[in-house]
């Protein structure tokens, strides 16, 4: 069996990648749009991290902790929206957002 | 290398002291409004740490660019230029949305917070010198502009708007991460400035675009480019009305810096003249004919902000340093036309809805009954509208002469065209503020007169906007000013 | 002789695990699916040598964040609210259409990305993923973002607050 290269990695993140664009597009449960942009944060940092170490520099895996930390960040105000819509509207639909067609 | 005590030298320091000035007030606001609850002293610290570092920006404007912090920014030269763009912005908006928050209920520390916050996010994006300070600052800003729109979260629309800003803004920045990731795989670095060197000796060329596209897409996002500019009549609609003027300039500016940066510097131009070109034409021609359609005048205002993205990208797509100085001094122009605009509509709401329903058509006879509001707009509208003795007319002629120069003549005529188009909406505005009679059932503004620091600061845009082009020294000392970006821009290390 | 087989596995467990997050008609399904993902994505970080950012992925995403999701569907009471969400044409035809774009993508990457470095998890010594590492170069290069990443979290914490307390005072 031939070893595993870097672009194996970087094909798996990008299939990963698509997955997530999918579900933020055709999902309409606005948790689970935001759980498929963590899908697409995910992604980017596998391909991160595997540059990072197919070239030995460090900034790569630098950039997956801050991603993280913006992933942690952006769950808790998403959800906090998704909260606060939730007592306005009964609903986490996003075809509910009615947005001033009037 | 062994970990020791370690401090950086005292000249990063001083590089950083705006962001660490404003960091410490941030903090401070949050603090204050624990003890002293809807304090005016919030809003004072507030005010004051923006002018101090307004005033330390501007004092090294004239200094030669350099990197800080083991070359994670740029500072002064063309990023103190940006810098106190931004900070104008958020200074003019302290003074601006002070009395509007008190009479939403809303004047808290931590929106002050928020704002201060938001402007260093905007400070590390706009002037940043490596992918990492971009991507931290980008979403340092991001966030905190997602919290300001949900601000008044009991209106119709406020959370709404905020869902949709944040869900559109989480997924763009999948792909400005997904372009940084495939740019750091071709050329294994982070710093923009190696970009080139690198490029030079491998060969990544489909990694290297395939990139660069996605990092675009990023980018227009943020500056509301059009095929990616959905989310921005709703939450401009949405938002508080001063907050809409910060998010539309301030924003905007730093991401349009940081666009110069990478593109400007980091990369060859062939490749994205012509996507760039093709977006600006979009935006100018959307922008400003769904303007023309708009009843409500945060929504109107909304599209013409998208058409002045056009007019930005026009200098842009020019791929010159000429072409870059022109969308910088156009930043600084728009800055303070759209602060004022939005801060004059904030003073004449009087839906209680913070103007998501007011049409331009409420706003009859206002010229007349409020003068400085009316003078304020109809400055500020004229200068949008490219008007020729004004600022906004010089902003024009920066973005697009440099782009005739370098072969894009059909999108500088674009560019002329739909600006005459702009002024059918404009001119709409004035011609009901100041001609038609309020009608006998008009509903009086929420605020009778205007507050005098709020006063000030709109009348500070009419006089910064008149100031540049009536006064021959402020006009020299700008003129010079930018003849020497482009070298400036050139001359980054 | 083990990395191609583990690499391989984990794989085809982290896309089966999100397309299940996308498919999945409840959002405690799709939670539950979204945090077998994150776990192979940090196996996978593990087969790179990355122990430190495979471990921290465990703690900090499949740990805190994913707990938050699951906190608020439970919290709202998701499962009482009709999930089925119509099927209509142009859903389907997204699914088409993303599939298509999706083989066409990974046929690109399989040939087009020929240019790149070859690299063999063997020979990657292990010294760019430890703690050490990182510390050095985060503390002391990237300290400014550092600094900018710590600021976002204390807003995120006070935005969170401000949008989602029932009375904000």
């Amino acid at each position: 069996m031939e070893p595993i290269t870097l672009n194996w990695y970087l094909a798996l993140s990008a299939v990963l990648f698509i997955i997530g664009v999918l579900g933020v597009l055709l999902r309409r449960n606005a948790i689970v749009i935001l759980m498929s942009v963590e899908i697409m944060l995910n992604a980017v940092n596998l391909s991160l991290v595997a540059i990072s170490q197919a070239l030995g520099e460090t900034s790569g895996q630098i950039l997956v902790f801050f991603v993280m930390s913006v992933a942690a960040a952006e769950a808790a105000i998403g959800l906090a929206l998704v909260i606060a819509l939730f007592r306005r509207k009964t609903s986490v639909d996003v075809q509910t957002l009615s947005l001033f067609r009037r | 290398m062994d970990i020791t005590f370690y401090f950086p030298p005292l000249a990063d320091y001083v590089a950083t002291f705006p962001m660490l000035v404003l960091a410490v007030a941030a903090l401070l606001c949050v603090v204050v409004d624990i003890f002293y609850n809807d304090a005016k002293g919030v809003a004072i610290l507030a005010g004051a740490s923006l002018l101090v570092t307004l005033l330390f920006e501007a004092a090294r404007l004239s200094l030669p660019p350099a990197k800080a912090l083991y070359g994670m920014v740029y500072v002064g030269g063309t990023a103190s230029l940006v810098n106190m763009t931004i900070l104008f912005s958020g200074f003019l908006t302290v003074l601006i949305a002070q009395p509007y928050l008190k009479r939403l209920g809303r004047n808290y520390g931590e929106v002050y917070a928020l704002l201060l916050v938001a402007v260093v996010g905007m400070m590390a994006l706009g002037s940043a010198a490596n992918l990492l300070t971009l991507f931290a600052g980008l979403e340092t800003m991001s966030v905190c502009l997602y919290i300001l729109t949900a601000l008044v979260r009991e209106k119709d629309g406020a959370i709404e708007s905020a869902l949709k800003y944040f869900l559109l803004g989480a997924f763009s920045t999948g792909f400005l991460l997904y372009g940084i990731a495939l740019i750091y795989g071709a050329t294994g670095t982070m710093d923009l400035s190696d970009f080139a060197d690198r490029l030079a000796s491998t060969n990544a060329g489909v990694m290297f675009w395939g990139g660069t596209a996605l990092l675009l897409v990023g980018f227009f996002f943020k500056v509301s480019a059009v095929p990616f500019h959905m989310w921005t009549p709703d939450v401009y609609q949405g938002a508080p009305t001063p907050i809409s003027g910060f998010m539309a300039t301030a924003s905007k500016t730093s991401a349009f810096a940081a666009m110069v940066l990478v593109l400007g510097r980091a990369l060859p131009s062939a490749q994205w003249q012509t996507t760039v070109a093709i977006v600006a034409l979009l935006s100018m021609v959307i922008g400003n004919f769904v303007a023309l359609a708009q009843s409500n005048v945060k929504r109107m205002l909304a599209y013409s902000s998208i058409a002045h993205a056009g007019y930005v990208l026009t200098g842009i797509a020019s791929a010159t340093p000429e072409g870059y100085a022109g969308a910088l001094y156009y930043l600084l122009v728009y800055t303070v036309m759209n602060v004022g605009a939005f801060g004059v509509l904030a003073y004449l709401e009087h839906d209680n809805r913070q103007g998501d329903t007011q049409t331009v058509d409420s706003l009859a006879g206002t010229g007349q009954r409020y003068p400085l509001l009316g003078v304020v707009m109809a400055v500020c509208l004229f200068s949008l509208l490219g008007f020729p003795p004004l600022a906004g007319f010089f902003g024009k002629v920066y973005v697009f002469g440099p782009a005739v120069k370098s072969g894009l003549a059909w999108l500088a005529v674009a560019g002329v065209l739909t600006s005459a188009v702009s002024a059918a909406y404009y001119l709409r505005v004035l011609y009901v503020m100041w001609m038609k009679p309020s009608p006998d059932d008009a509903v009086a503004p929420q605020f009778e007169g205007v507050p005098p620091l709020a006063a000030v600061a709109l009348a500070g845009c009419a006089a910064f906007l008149l100031l540049l082009t009536f006064t021959p020294w402020v006009m020299d000392a700008a003129v010079a000013f930018f003849r020497d970006v482009p070298a400036a821009i050139v001359s980054l290390p | 002789m083990l990395a191609p087989v583990l690499f391989f596995l984990f794989a085809a467990v982290a896309i089966a695990a999100s397309i299940g997050t996308l498919l999945a008609r409840n959002p405690v399904n799709s939670a539950l699916s979204l945090i077998v993902n994150l776990l192979a994505v940090a196996s996978l970080y593990l087969t790179l040598n990355a122990a430190f950012i495979g471990i921290v992925q465990v703690l900090v995403y499949a740990g805190a964040i994913m707990v938050l999701f699951l906190f608020v569907i439970m919290l709202l009471n998701l499962e009482a609210t009709p999930v089925l969400e119509a099927i209509d044409k142009r859903i389907l035809a997204g699914y088409a259409g993303g599939t298509l774009l999706l083989g066409a993508i990974t046929y690109l990457l399989a040939r087009g990305l020929g240019a790149l470095p070859t690299f063999e998890i063997a020979e990657s010594a292990a010294a760019t993923g430890t703690p050490r590492a990182l510390a050095l170069n985060l503390f002391t290069t990237y300290a400014l973002p550092f600094e900018l990443i710590g600021l976002l979290l204390l807003v995120a914490t006070i935005g969170a607050v401000m949008i989602a307390k029932k009375r904000f005072v």
